[in-house]
């Protein structure tokens, strides 16, 4: 059985097509990376598979159920226990600190409070923001916001993380930091990783590259079907 | 990449100011501390030392000998030291000349056959250059990667990075600049 697969995934926003029918199927385990231009329909696909959106046609399946014909409800819940999502801006809630932020999956789940900070506290610690548990976001820089961002999507330890241009709004270094950290952690806890992102050298830290070109996969995207060099069309 | 020579000469003088080596010496500290160089071999090692020798640059500081050949040891004098320091002190001209391969190439394509060869041959280049870059990325995450190697692959990932920018948006006008070539 599949892990996780999309099935000619079309979705429009009003009359304007983002995904034209992509197929596209994740390993279990795998880090892939998803790329492409602006305006691509790379971020609208991760949202297909997420389970945020659903696709106007085809189908997309997790361990052989098709979640696109879940009510919200059913999906909402896969998206607290099963996937982890983690955005360009850590989106994280102002009014609450790095701690309350980084528990709030597990409360939702139903964890108890106590257990709940004590997870939080563990995973702050693991990306090295132990630090700032008890500042709130506005008081964070923007690594460190990013690093409780992620530190909140894998306090559940999903089966798949779902990042969209996670290092897109810091500076190199701190992305690169944070990237690293990413990657290691989705090693050690083998957590499939569906990583979108515009720039090659982020997408290198895939196992795997998709290209994406249109709403469309790009066949020609990284060369595996491209004419041997030196051949005449 | 562009592979702009390094001078040999200045790196044994900094490798020496830290106090007399020997060629063996020399040749190990160069490729603990430069990881991913071009490799430097020790008829080099010993060529250059040569040459800094005769230039006054460097000067025999003893011999040592181990059951082995004679090991010559070499010190930097004060001569060396200066041109040491003039040439730390000297900004490398920033991309004087467009000398890569990648772009000739690219140019020949265009004036010998057409727009699609060219395609064929960036495409095929970019997959290269994207192996390359996931490889280098994977020296760096490895959890035991030390600074060195960390700091020798971000070098390699950011001219890597530079060269497949230039490869996508060739790869956009080329068919343009084909015409260009052959108005």
């Amino acid at each position: 059985m599949s892990f996780l697969q999309a099935r000619g995934v079309v979705r429009a926003y009003g009359r304007t097509p983002a995904l034209r029918g992509v197929t596209l199927d994740v390993a279990e385990g795998e880090i892939l990376a998803v790329t492409g231009p602006s305006g691509c329909g790379k971020s609208t696909l991760l949202h297909c598979l997420a389970g945020i959106l659903r696709p106007d046609a085809g189908q997309v399946t997790w361990c052989g159920e098709r979640i696109d014909e879940w009510p919200e409800a059913a999906r909402s819940r896969l998206r607290r226990t099963e996937f982890g999502v983690l955005f360009q801006f850590g989106q994280l809630v102002a009014e609450l600190t790095a701690a309350e932020n980084v528990a709030l999956p597990l409360l939702l789940a139903g964890t108890g409070r106590r257990e709940a900070r004590t997870a939080a506290l563990t995973w702050l610690e693991r990306l090295g923001v132990a630090e700032v548990a008890d500042v709130p976001p506005g008081e964070m820089s923007g690594g460190q916001q990013q690093r409780c961002a992620l530190a909140r999507a894998l306090v559940t330890e999903p089966r798949v993380l779902f990042a969209d241009e996670p290092t897109g709004a810091l500076d190199t270094l701190t992305g690169e930091q944070v990237l690293t950290q990413l990657v290691r952690l989705a090693r050690q806890q083998r957590t499939t990783v569906v990583l979108v992102t515009h720039e090659p050298r982020i997408a290198a830290y895939a196992d795997r590259e998709v290209t994406l070109r249109d709403g469309a996969v790009d066949q020609s995207g990284l060369g595996l079907d491209a004419p041997v060099p030196g051949g005449h069309r | 990449m562009n592979s702009e020579a390094v001078s040999t000469q200045h790196v044994l003088l900094g490798l020496l100011a830290r106090g007399p080596r020997h060629g063996y010496e020399l040749k190990r500290a160069h490729d603990e501390r430069l990881p991913r160089a071009r490799p430097l071999a020790f008829g080099q090692v010993y060529a250059t030392l040569a040459r800094l020798q005769r230039d006054g640059l460097v000067s025999p500081a003893g011999q040592e000998r181990e059951g082995g050949p004679d090991r010559t040891s070499y010190a930097l004098t004060g001569e060396g030291r200066a041109a040491l320091d003039r040439w730390l002190a000297t900004v490398e001209p920033p991309m004087p000349y467009v000398a890569s391969t990648l772009f000739a190439k690219v140019v020949v394509a265009l004036m010998v056959a057409d727009a699609e060869r060219a395609r064929a041959y960036l495409i095929a280049q970019r997959r290269a250059h994207t192996e390359r870059l996931r490889e280098l990325t994977a020296v760096k995450t490895a959890p035991a990667a030390a600074l060195d190697e960390v700091i020798a692959a971000d070098f390699a990932i950011a001219h890597l990075d530079a060269d497949l920018r230039w490869l996508h948006t060739t790869l956009e006008r080329v068919a343009d600049w084909h015409r260009e070539v052959h108005s």
